[in-house]
């Protein structure tokens, strides 16, 4: 891992460091019109206001994760297949979203 | 100074691809996003491998710059179009050390590697090779760069300007939330920082926002005194590169510095005032 602030890689597996009974992880994939996982995709996590907390790029697996907390959440995914947006409302563990994406 | 004098858009980054004089250089701390693909014809250049000394805690000095631009086959004289990942974050940072080593003629491509791959254009993985150069950097610029003195004196004196995310402005968060990384001492800002998150200044596609509302996110919304020089910051100086970007090279404020110690410097000095909360705190 870079000491940056861009994000960690989307396919690599949880690491064992982090405790999904204490943190509130919201993960997912973008799928495109066909049901094909998209790579590539800019996918945003925003808050309960709609303000922009952060951003990761998904992998080959079409797969984002966020680490956030409990609530409620916008996520926003763009990509050159079109975009998606999707509420969530979190709770502590692993929050599952699938963001289908069209023009 | 002109938005089109700072910025390129897209559609001119396409046409222009193959014009002599004209380097497009990506800028990414992720070095395999270039390899899986790139804009045809563009050099790479490494955030931490290239742009950092490798020993000390700084940046490359004025020979490394030129060493760095020479390998890479770029002259004085070529027009040079930065890109990259994040938002453009490392390309903003790339800008910033051109114009501290005084190179004349750069620019941003607006949106970067994301509105690039948003509009389904073509990258490619082929291997680029220019003919090295003899490339000679200016001194720097210290009108563009503080440090840490300055910046503790410019508390209640200049605009200082927090870009980092509101919860670590306030001090509830030493790095953003997915990060367990490169941390402070201690958490907060510094007193009378007004805090814009970078994130403020970009559209959802990456694309820097109008002057206009440019101009009302600082001046109305935060409330930046225009009469002021200022100083931008965040956690290691290239979030606020982009805010740097925005205020002195799209609004055309003459006296805007970057921070580059940033909080991960300010918030480990020893005797130095810190403000806790969602206010900029006083002097």
């Amino acid at each position: 891992m870079s000491d940056s602030c861009a994000a960690p890689d989307q396919d690599a597996a949880l690491p064992a460091s982090v405790d999904i009974e204490k943190e509130t992880v919201l993960t997912g994939t973008v799928v495109n019109d066909e049901g094909e996982l998209v790579q590539g995709a800019y996918v945003r996590l925003l808050d309960g206001s709609g303000e922009f907390t952060a951003e990761v790029v998904t992998g080959e697996g079409g797969q984002f994760r966020f680490f956030a907390a409990p609530g409620k959440w916008t996520l926003r995914a763009l990509s050159r297949y079109g975009d998606a947006t999707g509420e969530v409302e979190a709770d502590r563990g692993l929050n599952e979203t699938k963001l289908a994406v069209s023009r | 100074m002109a938005r089109e004098d700072v910025l390129v858009t897209a559609d001119w980054a396409e046409e222009n691809l193959d014009t002599p004089g004209v380097v497009f250089v990506e800028v990414d701390e992720d070095a395999s996003a270039y390899d899986y693909g790139h804009i045809k014809g563009a050099v790479k250049i490494d955030w931490k491998d290239d742009l950092q000394d490798p020993i000390r805690r700084d940046f490359v000095n004025q020979e490394q710059f030129s060493q760095l631009l020479s390998e890479r086959g770029i002259s004085n004289d070529d027009t040079v179009v930065l890109y990259g990942g994040n938002n453009n974050w490392f390309a903003a940072y790339a800008y910033w050390y051109f114009k501290l080593y005084g190179h004349e003629d750069v620019k941003l491509l607006d949106g970067g590697r994301k509105k690039w791959e948003l509009d389904a254009r073509d990258v490619t993985a082929e291997v680029v090779k220019r003919e090295p150069t003899n490339y000679v950097a200016k001194p720097l610029n210290w009108d563009l760069r503080a440090k840490r003195d300055e910046v503790e004196a410019a508390i209640g004196v200049k605009n200082l300007i927090d870009v980092r995310s509101p919860d670590e402005y306030a001090g509830r968060l030493l790095a953003p939330a997915h990060l367990p990384q490169e941390q402070s001492q201690r958490a907060g800002h510094i007193p009378t920082a007004l805090s814009v998150p970078w994130s403020k200044a970009a559209n959802e596609d990456g694309t820097f926002k109008s002057e206009a509302e440019l101009r009302e996110l600082y001046v109305g919304d935060a409330g930046l005194d225009e009469s002021k020089s200022t100083i931008a910051y965040c956690r290691i100086g290239e979030r606020s590169s982009h805010t740097w970007f925005a205020l002195r090279e799209l609004l055309g404020y003459e006296d805007v510095k970057n921070y580059d110690g940033s909080w991960t410097e300010y918030g480990s000095l020893v005797g130095v005032p810190i403000a806790l909360g969602d206010e900029p705190g006083t002097k």
